[in-house]
């Protein structure tokens, strides 16, 4: 079977904030760079990030980017590697000053400096009181940076394939990643696009969740296509939901909200957060926050007929504050929650947001993968950056606004690695293997001729039930083993998904059921480590994790103090340290976690 | 859980199958936590999935659910479905070529915004820490920063579907504006050359469809209203 083949130096795939972000570095630097997109760029999922992006820029006070590592070491509750959270609270000053140099239109101080917000988990002087971290244009921060970012690689001449989805990652026998296969929307057309150097920045998953904040082509296309190249996705039990997600809805409200001065109140209009996290109050973590929320729930103090949900109250802020910097939230609740927010609280409940797990990388953005017992093997020519990536800086529970850092540090430094890689490789390409090709082209084909097969609506919408009931924001013992079990079962039912519509023209319907092949891989990887893994760490919460002195909340550092890793075949898993060793300052030594 | 029949009239055309275009009658049944037309239109493709449509964050943001509804250019996702006459009538949004059923081609869209420059230029080697801006001068962005490029604005104008290739269209003329009011950029001179011109700027006739059918309440005409003051500005 012939395939039409491109060549390139650098692909990447996803337009998102940290692909594009790499083509800007890879164009700039003269290198022929290809950006495989689902979606139109400017439609990324980047778009929807409201509250900020961090950096200790100290516009307002003093910060510092030590803190800022102390924080975000803290918040992911010691799981995050601290090479990586060194390296990315140092660059955070440096990649905000130069996106505000691209154009991002910031909010401004009256002195003309950058606007900073408070955040989540955003403290000064090691844990001390809540600071000023969190740049941001209005609560529309994604979308001015990734509109700024595509408006950056408009000017850089950077080749974008627009709607075309990358099927497989291809790597020869020595396991060297050499491209993908994709596959242009329009026309069911298949290509493979083959390159020295190769980049998944394809964002989150969180559509294996019933209810989740994410769009709906948020379906783990890198993490799947990682897994069936025998890549293992790291730390995927870790799952951040989001205290405010608009009830019913799933539409995200930033915690920019409470960063502002919202608070959280419960059916009895007692602000509960008082009573969880006495120092940080509204503005404690996002798994601390979630849980009290899921807690009052539970304990009958939920609000609405139904008692399902706690109210997010901004009405005693000034009107003018609301309107210049909370628009987009006013919008989003008129329009999602039918309530004005100046008059009337929001109806919120945790959702799924943010995968903080993915395809293992160090803070250079190659992909990693142990190797006869070095855990820290580069898989050559491969590089993962974003969301889809675990560095790992945010562990076992991300802060608030590091995802849009994290996207801009590693998006640069993983472009920079693969310009190293791309320089030091013959200029001419190897010889294509085409055992993955191949697998590829099956794959697509076993879908086209399936007969008396499942339907993928029907398939999914299981995975989806089985993930939200099994594995949300607490866990318990047996259900987890119960969800492996029923996870399974759903993988028999996308091993046999049929389509009925076999048109070649912009197949909408195949695109969901290649989809739906992605999304299982993200669900099996996520029920199987959460199951696994018998301790309580920042988003992963089970009630068999006891809390005693040398567990406090749970938390087993004696024993679970690693790093999880999936490998799709057999299902097997392993473990890898977790590095406590900063670049240049001392290690942020094991602390109980408490805001 | 209260259900109720939608009935659509959907403009279908795959021409991989299709001799030419057809509106096609068909309903679904929807629940009381269906608000949005979108909701509708999901349920719709898992009813038939051959029904094809683009979208994505289901909020509003990314700008992929532009559609003609009942007449009206419009987004699925930010469209309450009880303010709907029924049968819902769906169309692509007019002006661009269909692919498929409700997606169109949107090269000439894109090339349009591409053709302005949309980035800052500004050649003076950049200071260390960020470039000041005033939260005044920063307040001129309001309004213009926000577009998501959803092509509602450009494809409701009859100048648009006229000369989409001359005329820059409302959502570029936006963008224009954007830079132009930006204290930062320096390229305002030619920004203006690159608008004066008999079709790019000046086929605007303030019809303003664009202002009526903006899902982010922008408004283009006052933008281009604003390059035509500095036209004139500029001229004596």
């Amino acid at each position: 079977m012939s395939v039409p083949v491109r060549h390139f130096d650098a692909v990447i795939v996803g337009a998102g904030g940290a692909g594009m972000r790499a083509a800007l570095q890879l164009s700039e630097a003269g290198l022929k760079t290809a950006v495989l997109s689902k979606v139109f760029p400017t439609r990324s999922h980047t778009v929807a990030a409201q509250g900020g992006v961090s950096a200790s820029l100290g516009n307002s006070e003093p910060d510092h980017w030590h803190w800022h590592m102390y924080d975000t070491v803290k918040g992911s509750d010691w799981l995050g590697d601290q090479d990586a959270i060194e390296f990315m609270c140092r660059e955070a000053p440096k990649v905000v000053v130069e996106l505000e140099h691209f154009g991002m239109p910031f909010d401004r101080n009256a002195d003309g400096t950058i606007y900073q917000r408070p955040f989540g988990g955003h403290m000064s002087n090691f844990g001390e009181k809540p600071v000023r971290r969190a740049c941001a244009a209005a609560d529309r921060t994604g979308h001015a940076m990734l509109h700024a970012l595509y408006q950056r690689n408009v000017r850089a001449n950077t080749h974008f394939f627009v709607e075309w989805m990358a099927l497989d990652l291809i790597r020869d026998a020595e396991g060297r990643v050499q491209g993908v296969v994709a596959m242009e929307m329009e026309t069911s057309d298949i290509v493979v696009f083959q390159a020295k150097a190769t980049l998944f920045a394809t964002g989150g998953a969180g559509r294996i969740y019933a209810s989740s904040t994410n769009a709906f082509i948020n379906t783990g296309d890198g993490l799947g296509m990682a897994a069936r190249a025998g890549i293992p996705l790291e730390d995927m039990e870790f799952w951040q939901f989001h205290p405010t997600g608009v009830a019913g809805a799933g539409v995200l409200i930033t915690e920019g909200v409470r960063g502002e001065g919202g608070i959280l109140r419960n059916a009895q209009g007692e602000r509960f957060m008082e009573r969880y996290a006495p120092n940080a109050k509204d503005l404690a973590s996002r798994d601390v926050v979630s849980r009290a929320m899921v807690t009052e729930i539970n304990e009958g103090r939920g609000c609405g007929p139904n008692k399902d949900h706690v109210l997010l109250d901004i009405t005693h802020l000034d009107p003018e504050v609301i309107k210049s910097k909370l628009p987009g939230i006013r919008e989003i609740s008129i329009k999602f929650a039918g309530v004005d927010p100046i008059q009337a609280p929001i109806p919120v409940v945790p959702t799924c947001h943010y995968q903080m797990g993915g395809i293992p990388t160090n803070y250079k953005g190659e992909v990693v993968v142990p190797k006869d017992g070095d855990h820290k093997a580069v898989v050559p020519g491969f590089y993962a950056a974003g969301e889809v990536a675990c560095a790992s800086v945010h562990g076992a529970n991300r802060l608030g606004t590091n995802s849009l850092l994290d996207l801009l540090v590693f998006g640069k430094s993983s472009a920079n690695s693969m310009i190293e890689f791309i320089k030091s490789e013959p200029a001419e390409l190897p010889e294509l293997a085409m055992a993955d090709v191949e697998r590829s082209i099956a794959r697509v084909k076993r879908l086209d001729e399936q007969k008396n097969g499942t339907n993928v609506h029907e398939a999914r919408s299981a995975m989806q039930r089985v993930m939200q009931n099994h594995c949300g924001v607490f866990r318990f013992k047996d259900m987890l083993a119960e969800g492996v079990d029923k996870i399974l079962e759903v993988e028999k039912m996308v091993k046999r998904c049929e389509i009925a519509d076999k048109s070649k023209v912009f197949n909408t319907a195949r695109v969901e059921a290649l989809e739906l092949e992605n999304l299982i891989e993200v669900a099996k990887a996520t029920m199987i480590s959460a199951n696994a893994r018998t301790e309580s760490r920042g988003a992963h919460v089970r009630d068999d994790a006891p809390d005693t002195p040398e567990t406090p909340n749970g938390r087993d550092d004696k024993n679970w103090l690693k790093h999880t890793l999936w490998h799709r075949d057999g299902n097997r898993l392993e473990y890898k340290p977790v590095n406590l060793t900063p670049l240049t300052v001392e290690t942020i030594a094991l602390k109980t976690r408490s805001y | 859980m209260t259900t109720q029949t939608i009935q659509f009239r959907v403009y279908r055309y795959d021409p991989d199958k299709d001799a030419k275009p057809y509106m096609q009658d068909i309903s679904v049944e929807v629940d009381s936590t269906d608000r949005k037309l979108l909701d509708a239109l999901v349920k719709l493709k898992v009813k038939d999935e051959t029904v094809s449509f683009r979208r994505s964050c289901r909020e509003g943001v990314c700008g992929s659910d532009a559609m003609n509804i009942n007449g009206k250019n419009g987004l699925a996702c930010l469209t309450d479905l009880k303010d709907l006459k029924q049968p819902i009538e769906l169309r692509p949004i007019p002006g661009l070529p269909v692919i498929r059923d409700l997606i169109v081609d949107m090269t000439q869209f894109f090339k349009q915004y591409h053709s302005i420059k949309p980035y800052v230029v500004n050649d003076t080697p950049p200071p260390e820490k960020e470039r000041l801006q005033s939260p005044e001068d920063r307040k001129e962005l309001d309004g213009l920063y926000e577009c998501i490029l959803c092509a509602c604005c450009s494809t409701s104008c009859p100048s648009f579907w006229w000369n989409p290739d001359k005329f820059v269209g409302p959502a570029g003329l936006l963008a224009a504006y954007r830079f132009i009011a930006d204290t930062r950029d320096t390229a305002t001179n030619e920004r203006l050359d690159n608008l004066e011109d008999p079709y790019r700027l000046f086929r605007c006739h303030t019809i303003m469809n664009c202002v009526d059918v903006c899902p982010k309440h922008l408004n283009p005409t006052r933008a281009i209203g604003k390059i035509k003051d500095l036209m004139v500005k500029r001229a004596v």
